[in-house]
């Protein structure tokens, strides 16, 4: 037990002092390597914290939303409409909706301008009024108390007087939203007094969303019926998307680092050949020699994975994932500024783990495996 | 280092522990010691409250257009949006620099 | 006592560039003696110092250690024999290159797992008795022709090896060294090892030590003295 432990050790000793022969090169290397599992890891992590974020945030949505089709696009609901689904069973609330976009000139942002539900007192706004997103804020540089001028696409002028400042907590879900009361909308975008952008239903048991929404189909036939879970499953498919995408971007950087580790760790040379024959000769087993060449390659893929993953930890936790911002944020100039709750998933780690040192260790295997199955006579030539 | 014996050099394996073991430390310390501290529940509850009273459907990531706004209210498949400078269909925008003279230019987002 | 029987050893077997570097050799290897190998180069004696030290296997034929049939043994039981019996002293030295010589000499009791202190204090004994003591911890590279030898007998010593096997010891010497090798074979004589060596230089195989001269002439022996 005691010798076996020690073997080890003395492996592993041997394996530090062979790395250190050469620090410069092998100092490089563990750098090189940590850098590509700090960009993979990044997109990993950044990607899992947005769609747990996303599932836990959105979880608490309505379950249902009835938007008026025509052709194909999106219409206003009708009072009529809201009305035809009450009554219906299994349904808690109806709660129709008002809010639209708005391109703002001034901030070249666009805004999404909304009329607090009528049973959110918590946001209730008296004309004249507005509660503004943190995006919003920053970008007009607005503080309650301010006042907030509004130009629709047809000319409208919309003077508000700012509430309050949505908490900066709940920026990735509110970022951009202009909240207002309800006849300063309809007189900004000139709606009649009946319409309404969709309707948010939520229902009792969540059980039998399906089921409500198959009903309300039956009575709204030109309504499409959007469940949480499609929600929840587009932010989903989305942001894997988007990191896939990242990932096919960082492919070319993971080929490049493939070659460069499978020349470093196949093509032995002469001098390690030597070397390694001159281990068997003076009575190393094969298994010894591997067990020293896998220590070596261990020593490097694993310093380079842990500094890589703190990298990618920090990177993303800490400076909320800057250096992606501008892949994600796209043409958006009203990019949220929002912390991402550090969650972490072993699965998630061991993925990169398999990703990026089992390869390595592989590449390190085959070769090391042929020299030192060889006789060991070569060296007395 | 002279000083001493040989056999009380510090051995190969003895500083593999030291750093591996202080990167997996600092590791855990960065994993563990937000989740204490930061109350990432309590902010999350927080912005879920909101989604509820307010009955949002989406993210507001990627406000460039209607489709990106709203990805699951968005009208089925339709290719040429209302977003101001935008006439694709896929998120490939993300990946290209927008056109020049975009009305009155871009704003500095970490501005403050 | 190491038994060879009929021993061959034949590269690239049953192709165009086949040869037969040891043709049918019996030879008896006494413990604790001194023998010598002579011959031209060519002659066979290094390839027949791979067999006895179980670095290859002979082609056919035998080869016992204490009446232990060794030269059939699978790879790693060969392996064992091989670090439990012999000790090398390579032409070129072979010592690892950006290495101590500590480190060095420590190499082939690596794997045996021996407690660290007292294998350190041993090497570094070793060491200080071939008058290396201000050598221990300098890269075996910047050694001289002389203390990299020594390096090496010190390498070959530290599993406490019955035989240790040299091969043409004094090729890389200048006079003055080989009188120090000499007194250090004389010594590991005097200790009980059994010490082979091939050479064709008369300064080892003219000395006093010398128990036996095997001299061996296009794989063959050609002349056992006495």
């Amino acid at each position: 037990m005691r010798a076996a432990f020690e073997r080890r050790r003395h492996l592993l000793d041997f394996a530090v002092r062979s790395l250190a022969r050469r620090p410069t090169k092998n100092l490089g290397l563990v750098a090189i390597y940590a850098l590509v599992v700090f960009l993979v890891g990044s997109v990993m992590l950044y990607g899992a914290a947005i769609r747990r974020e996303a599932a836990v945030m959105l979880a608490s949505g309505p379950e249902l939303t009835a938007q008026a089709m025509v052709m194909g696009r999106h219409e206003m609901s009708r009072t009529t409409d809201v009305a035809a689904l009450k009554g219906l069973r299994g349904v808690r609330r109806i709660e129709p909706r008002l809010w639209g976009y708005l391109w703002d000139s001034a901030g070249a942002a666009n805004y999404t301008l909304m009329v607090p539900p009528a049973s959110d007192g918590a946001h209730a706004l008296a004309k004249g009024e507005a509660i503004v997103g943190e995006g919003v804020a920053r970008a007009r540089r607005l503080a309650p108390g301010k006042m907030l001028f509004l130009v629709s696409p047809a000319g409208k002028f919309l003077k508000t007087k700012v509430k309050s400042v949505l908490p900066a907590d709940s920026a990735l879900v509110s970022s951009d939203l202009v909240l207002v009361e309800e006849s300063d909308f309809r007189a900004f975008f000139e709606l009649p007094p009946d319409v309404w952008t969709d309707v948010a239903i939520t229902v009792a048991n969540p059980r039998e969303v399906a089921t409500v929404a198959e009903k309300a189909a039956l009575k709204l036939p030109g309504h499409r019926f959007v469940t949480r879970a499609d929600m929840t499953r587009t932010a989903e498919a989305l942001f894997s998307w988007r990191e896939g995408l990242a990932l096919a971007l960082l492919a070319g950087a993971l080929l490049a680092f493939a070659i460069l580790a499978f020349d470093k760790a196949s093509g032995l040379s002469a001098e390690e050949k030597r070397e390694i024959g001159i281990l068997k000769a003076i009575g190393w087993e094969t298994r010894d020699v591997i067990s020293a060449k896998l220590f070596e390659g261990g020593l490097i893929s694993g310093l380079a994975f842990l500094l890589g993953v703190i990298g990618a930890w920090t990177h993303v936790f800490f400076f909320s994932a800057g250096l992606f911002e501008p892949v994600l944020k796209g043409w958006a100039t009203l990019y949220p500024h929002f912390p991402l709750a550090p969650t972490i998933d072993a699965l998630e780690i061991a993925t990169l783990a398999m990703l990026t040192i089992v390869p390595y260790m592989a590449a390190i295997l085959v070769p090391v495996w042929r020299t030192a199955a060889a006789d060991p006579d070569a060296v007395m030539r | 280092m002279s000083g001493r014996s040989p056999a009380e050099r510090m051995r190969g394996s003895t500083a593999t522990a030291i750093v591996f073991g202080t990167l997996t430390a600092i590791g855990t310390g960065l994993v563990v010691g937000p989740m204490i501290v930061a109350d990432a529940a309590a902010r999350r509850e927080r912005a879920a409250a909101l989604v509820g009273e307010l009955a949002l459907s989406d993210l507001a990531l990627f406000t460039e257009a209607r489709y990106t706004r709203n990805p699951s209210l968005a009208d089925l498949h339709t290719p040429f949006q209302d977003g101001p400078a935008s006439l694709e269909h896929f998120p490939t925008a993300s990946l290209v620099v927008a056109p020049r003279g975009l009305p009155s230019g871009r704003l500095e987002a970490r501005e403050e | 006592m190491i038994t060879l029987e009929g021993v061959t050893k034949v590269f690239n077997q049953g192709r165009h560039n086949e040869v037969t570097a040891v043709g049918g050799v019996d030879l008896d290897i006494a413990d604790g003696r001194v023998t010598v190998l002579r011959g031209p180069s060519g002659s066979g004696k290094t390839t027949l110092l791979t067999v006895i030290g179980c670095l290859a296997r002979p082609t056919t034929g035998r080869v016992r250690i204490d009446g232990e049939m060794v030269s059939g043994l699978p790879e790693r039981f060969l392996t064992e024999v091989r670090r439990r019996t012999f000790g090398f002293v390579f032409q070129k030295f072979n010592l690892i290159r950006g290495l101590s010589a500590l480190d060095n000499v420590v190499l082939p009791a690596l794997p045996l797992g021996v407690a660290h202190r007292s294998l350190v204090d041993k090497a570094v004994g070793l060491l200080e008795h071939f008058g290396l003591a201000d050598r221990v911890f300098l890269a075996v590279e910047n050694l001289s022709g002389g203390e990299a030898q020594r390096v090496a007998i010190a390498r070959a010593l530290i599993n406490d090896p019955a035989v240790v096997i040299a091969d043409e010891p004094t090729a890389s010497l200048d006079g003055e060294r080989v009188g120090q090798f000499l007194a250090i074979a004389e010594e590991l004589k005097r200790t009980g090892k059994t010490v082979l060596m091939t050479s064709h230089d008369p300064r080892i195989t003219e000395a006093a030590i010398v128990d036996r001269l095997v001299t061996m002439a296009d794989g063959r022996i050609v002349e056992v003295a006495p």
